[in-house]
């Protein structure tokens, strides 16, 4: 097990008393996963990412990361992850190429070995020609390439990375995803952190959902969709008169809810959408009713949040000044 | 040593960024430079008289005001410098790695302590021809007295910068605090001129006391209780000091 928490919280101190912003969490991340940790902002994500990266101690809990005891091998913990925080990692004036190579000699990588291996890593995040300039130059998603540089430098075997993609055009989201896939091709764990449902759902192997400091839910991107509301089934009829009679149909198939019509189309929702389809299609031919056409939708993670907090993840509408503590912690 | 050797590596990314953008070091010499220049000459007639009668060379009298307040207001806005890395993500990356905390300070200090001495130097050249004269052994104690102030008010700013995290905070705070010690140090002219009350109110600050130390050594008074005194305060307040950056780098908030 790659980290594994126990009962994690976290309390800050503010003006109008303690803000309990993480509430109790327990997580698992096995080798060679890539988890994500979904929710939205001030939900207690970072807060987490960074008491499990030695950052800030955890109120209360336990954890093992990486093999050490968060509390009593601290050190031990930071030799053995990498960490990319959301903030960046390099000073603008500074010369790439000596802040990857600073960065690695503290974690007692020898000089040499640290040029050769910092400009390998940017052949392979695709940062050519970029050694000898100043941070400051770079495009927004080079910038968050090298800070993975910086957080891959001494060759660790569990990386975070807080919301790797924020503020990059999807052009540069797409490649960074390739090259955090990459990442875990080489053997590493990845323990991310996002507020974006697509890139959840896009790279992650198993996501943790979290809100107001508690995971709501858990498990495969696939899974919890299908756990949630169903795949939402469109079928559009020939003749509006019939309508009665698919919704007949329709209720007598398991597990399907929120049965309705709206004109010439009736919907509803069920688990495995694609796999009642054919028998469904048999008895609607069986009536002798013809359809124009059949849509089945998979539920999003939007879907999901919506189903386990009562809100959309869009909204954040959570305390923003709970998430200035996150970022001022 | 690991301490040792993270510190080196600290210094050496520190000293590298200074050394790629000289132009702040050297601003920050020209405002003692135009005191030398455009304050000093107005004390060469009054020397006698506000040293007491201890000395007739007026650069003797108000070079160590000057590089006292050179080590003092040098170190004591680096946090803005701190402030600017924490923005960027630095001191984060840096305490994400397994580096000691202390180091992490050490390195910084000593970049600052480096950049005191040199401007320190430089002044002292710049004084040799207006007419400054002093014992080797005297001047080269002043420097060590020069880098340790340098050494304690760094850790004092970076430890305030890494509380409040911000140059708002920061700034009147410094000023604050500067103005007063300024004033009571007797870093332009002896506090020993002054009227008995404001002598008494100066005593408080041991920066008048560094100061008058520094002003012996470059009569040559090694020996004198005024010198011993002023070390004695100079590697107090660099022990307070010191003590309380690491303890501010260590905590985990910071």
């Amino acid at each position: 097990m790659m980290i594994e928490a126990r009962g994690l919280v976290r309390t800050f101190k503010t003006k109008r008393g303690p803000v309990q912003a993480v509430q109790g969490v327990d997580l698992e991340v096995a080798d060679g996963e890539i988890v994500g940790f979904l929710g939205p902002n001030g939900a207690g994500k970072t807060t987490t990412m960074r008491m499990l990266a030695t950052l800030i101690q955890p109120t209360a809990g336990t954890a093992t990361v990486a093999g050490c005891d968060l509390a009593k091998d601290p050190v031990g913990v930071r030799r053995r992850i990498g960490y990319v925080p959301q903030s960046g990692s390099t000073l603008p004036e500074a010369i790439a190429g000596d802040e990857v190579v600073d960065h690695a000699r503290l974690y007692g990588v020898p000089k040499a070995k640290a040029i050769a291996e910092g400009q390998r890593l940017f052949e392979e995040l695709d940062l050519p020609g970029l050694w000898r300039r100043q941070c400051k130059t770079l495009s927004g998603g080079q910038r968050r390439r090298l800070d993975i540089v910086m957080g891959l430098i001494h060759d660790p075997k569990l990386i975070f990375l807080d919301e790797p993609t924020t503020g990059l055009d999807p052009q540069a989201r797409a490649n960074l995803w390739e090259h955090i896939r990459g990442l875990r091709d080489r053997g590493a764990t990845i323990f991310l952190t996002t507020h974006y449902l697509d890139e959840a759902d896009a790279l992650c192997d198993r996501i943790l959902v979290i809100d107001h400091g508690k995971i709501v839910a858990s498990g495969t991107p696939e899974n919890l969709k299908q756990q949630v509301s169903g795949d939402a089934v469109r079928l559009t009829i020939a003749d509006t008169a019939q309508a009665p009679a698919v919704m007949k149909i329709v209720r007598e198939l398991e597990g399907a809810v929120e049965v309705g019509t709206e004109d010439d189309v009736v919907g509803f929702r069920i688990p495995r959408g694609g796999s009642v389809l054919p028998t469904l299609l048999r008895s609607i031919d069986a009536q002798g009713i013809e359809l124009h056409g059949v849509e089945v939708h998979r539920p999003t993670l939007d879907d999901v949040f919506l189903t386990m907090t009562g809100r959309s993840l869009r909204d954040e509408d959570a305390n923003p000044t709970e998430e200035k503590k996150e970022a001022a912690a | 040593m690991n301490v040792l050797r993270e510190t080196w590596i600290v210094f050496h990314r520190q000293m590298r960024l200074s050394l790629r953008n000289p132009m702040w070091s050297i601003l920050m010499l020209s405002q003692p430079l135009m005191y030398l220049f455009l304050f000093g000459p107005l004390l060469k007639p009054i020397t006698a008289q506000i040293s007491q009668g201890a000395t007739t060379n007026a650069y003797q009298v108000f070079i160590p005001g000057l590089i006292v307040q050179l080590g003092m207001f040098g170190a004591m806005f680096v946090g803005f410098g701190l402030i600017a890395e924490y923005r960027a993500g630095v001191i984060e990356a840096d305490r994400v790695t397994p580096a000691s905390r202390i180091a992490l300070m050490a390195g910084r200090v000593l970049r600052d302590v480096v950049v005191l001495v040199v401007q320190s130097i430089l002044l002292l050249l710049a004084a040799l021809p207006l007419g400054l004269r002093a014992p080797w052994a005297g001047v080269l104690l002043s420097l060590v007295i020069v880098a340790l102030l340098g050494a304690t008010f760094a850790s004092l700013s970076y430890s305030v910068a890494l509380i409040t995290k911000s140059e708002d905070a920061l700034a009147p705070l410094l000023n604050g605090i500067a103005m007063p010690l300024l004033l009571l140090s007797g870093i332009l002219l002896p506090m020993q001129i002054g009227p008995t009350w404001l002598q008494r109110l100066s005593d408080i600050s041991p920066l008048k006391h560094v100061v008058n130390g520094v002003r012996a050594l470059f009569r040559g008074d090694i020996s004198s209780s005024s010198s011993l005194w002023g070390l004695f305060w100079v590697v107090l307040l660099t022990v307070i000091g010191l003590a309380v950056g690491a303890r501010t780098f260590r905590k985990e908030s910071a």
